[in-house]
């Protein structure tokens, strides 16, 4: 391992932080506003100009707010977890290749921390991994909304990795491979070579489990704000309750690059236009979840259960057996 | 449409009530399996995407950015008491007469009064306690000069009790009078300041 290697990788995981921890901030922003135009209000209007710096007045008030430990925590561990949260969100940054190989003074970048062939399986890993930080910090807050949204969050996270692990797996039998950049160059020969098309089921089911595993709002049950007040957070407060709160924005555009990856073609063959492309899926993909979180209620987690385990695990895996059979023959 | 057949509450074939059309709740699976299938493509959530779509779109904000834009309120809103002036001398209308502190039904006027060298009661000290005032509008009603009014003034906040309230921020100041700024309350009996408002002549 030279020096070179050692110096890219470690510039390549400070930006990939300061720019998804800067986005993390500036999606929360967005989706005040869209939610607000969405229903006919302003939004944040009073801090810089439309409200932009709404996002460094929250900072300064989130990192300047006393840390309360409340009485008849576990210490250790409820600190420890929006850790988790936080660090699980952009451990699973580093297989994602956010852009195509580019060259600058001759020397060629891959802008992926880690091109390990498991990536998906990586990031699928270390998503599930992010499970812990709701899970011990509801467990640990010493109170009772707290824990039953530990207990959901379990529920929830481990049947929908289900779900998304088996649609994921009819794309990777037709890829032959579990790199993004595989996936990726799999898709480049345009729009007809999307994913998408040969398996639109697969498509769909991911971006359902997506929804549950990011905790958005048709499954936003894990700190559903009007029955159990703010779930695992409600005890947490100033940047504590932050690193939740950037875990759970850096996760949703991580899992849009990763939806834009597998199933839209990705990058495409990297060219400026493919990676323009990109991020307008991203985009797209990151303003979905605001829009449903402004369109439709939330379901009961009975009927999350229920929708995981009796409609769409059994549809994955009939949509496995016909790509399988589809392959064979 | 006529509240007649409103008021007979009973459901009927005669009657406006009916009730609800509630489906049955399904207790086989199979029917379970017939209401998951029309739900998945009916097509509601996109219904629902569409309409706040759309509303984003049309862009028709309804906030009303208060300190900057206000409501417009009522005329006959009773907000914060003003005493008024008259219009041809400057002179305040209130000519003691103590209705307003009798009427008061939450106690909160204090007057006082004295004959001052031209032999006419002259106001010397009027108050209303607007943390007790219950804006009923009775001082306003009972006034025969119409010389205490409410004006449309809201925010009454302030950093001390005291401020609530002294004549002097309740009594039109003279540059607004003689600039034509009084306004008046439009009701029955009211003035209409122009030139046929004259002075009374005293010297008789």
């Amino acid at each position: 391992m030279d020096i070179a290697f050692i110096v890219e990788t470690i510039v390549k995981i400070v930006v990939i932080l300061l720019v998804f921890s800067a986005l993390a901030g500036f999606g929360t922003y967005l989706e005040r506003k869209v939610l607000a135009f969405m229903q006919r209000r302003l939004g944040p209007m009073h801090v810089g100009p439309f409200g932009l710096l709404q996002v460094a007045a929250d900072g300064i008030k989130l990192f300047t707010k006393e840390d309360i430990i409340p009485q008849n925590v576990v210490k250790p561990i409820f600190k420890i977890a929006p850790v988790i949260t936080a660090a699980t969100a952009f451990m699973a940054a580093a297989a994602i290749p956010f852009w195509p190989e580019f060259t600058v003074f001759g020397y060629t970048v891959h802008p992926i921390v880690a091109d390990i062939n498991i990536g998906i399986l990586y990031i699928l890993g270390v998503m599930a991994i992010g499970l812990y930080g709701p899970l011990l910090g509801g467990m640990a807050s010493a109170n009772k909304f707290s824990l039953i949204s530990a207990a959901r969050s379990a529920a929830v996270f481990i049947s929908y990795e289900v779900v998304s692990g088996l649609s994921l797996l009819a794309p990777l039998m037709m890829v032959g491979s579990l790199s993004l950049i595989d996936i990726n160059n799999y898709q480049a020969g345009g729009i007809g070579s999307w994913i998408v098309w040969s398996q639109p089921v697969a498509f769909v089911l991911f971006w359902i489990a997506a929804f549950a595993e990011t905790g958005r709002t048709p499954f936003h049950l894990i700190a559903n704000d009007h029955e159990i007040i703010d779930g695992f957070g409600t005890e947490y407060s100033g940047m504590r309750w932050g690193l939740f709160f950037i875990g759970e924005y850096a996760n949703m555009f991580f899992i849009s690059f990763v939806i834009a990856i597998i199933f839209l073609g990705g990058y495409g063959d990297g060219t400026g236009l493919g990676v323009l492309g990109l991020l307008l899926k991203v985009a797209f993909f990151f303003f979905f979840f605001l829009w449903t979180r402004a369109a439709w209620p939330d379901v009961r987690p009975d009927q999350l259960m229920w929708l995981c385990w009796k409609v769409l695990m059994p549809l994955a895996v009939i949509n496995v057996v016909i790509t399988g059979f589809v392959m064979m023959f | 449409m006529h509240s007649e057949p409103l008021n007979d509450r009973n459901v009927s074939s005669n009657s406006t009530y009916y009730y609800v059309d509630i489906e049955e709740y399904p207790t086989q699976g199979w029917d379970k399996f017939k209401r998951v299938i029309k739900r998945t493509f009916k097509g509601e959530l996109f219904v629902g995407l569409w309409v706040v779509l759309r509303e984003m779109i049309k862009f028709d904000i309804h906030t009303v950015q208060y300190p900057k834009e206000k409501l417009p309120i009522g005329p006959r809103y009773r907000a914060v008491h003003k005493l008024l002036r008259l219009w041809e001398s400057g002179y305040e209308r209130c000519i003691g007469c103590g209705l307003c502190e009798k009427i008061c039904i939450s106690d909160c006027i204090r007057m006082d009064t004295k004959i001052d060298e031209n032999s006419r009661k002259e106001v010397t000290e009027y108050s209303i306690n607007l943390g007790r005032c219950i804006f009923c509008g009775y001082c306003a009603e009972v006034c025969p000069e119409l010389a205490i009014v409410h004006g449309q003034r809201y925010e009454n906040g302030s950093e001390q009790r005291a401020h609530f309230v002294i004549k002097d921020d309740m009594l039109t100041p003279l540059d607004l009078l003689t600039s034509g700024q009084q306004a008046e309350y439009p009701g029955f009996g009211s003035i209409t300041p122009n030139e046929s408002v004259k002075k009374t002549p005293l010297a008789y």
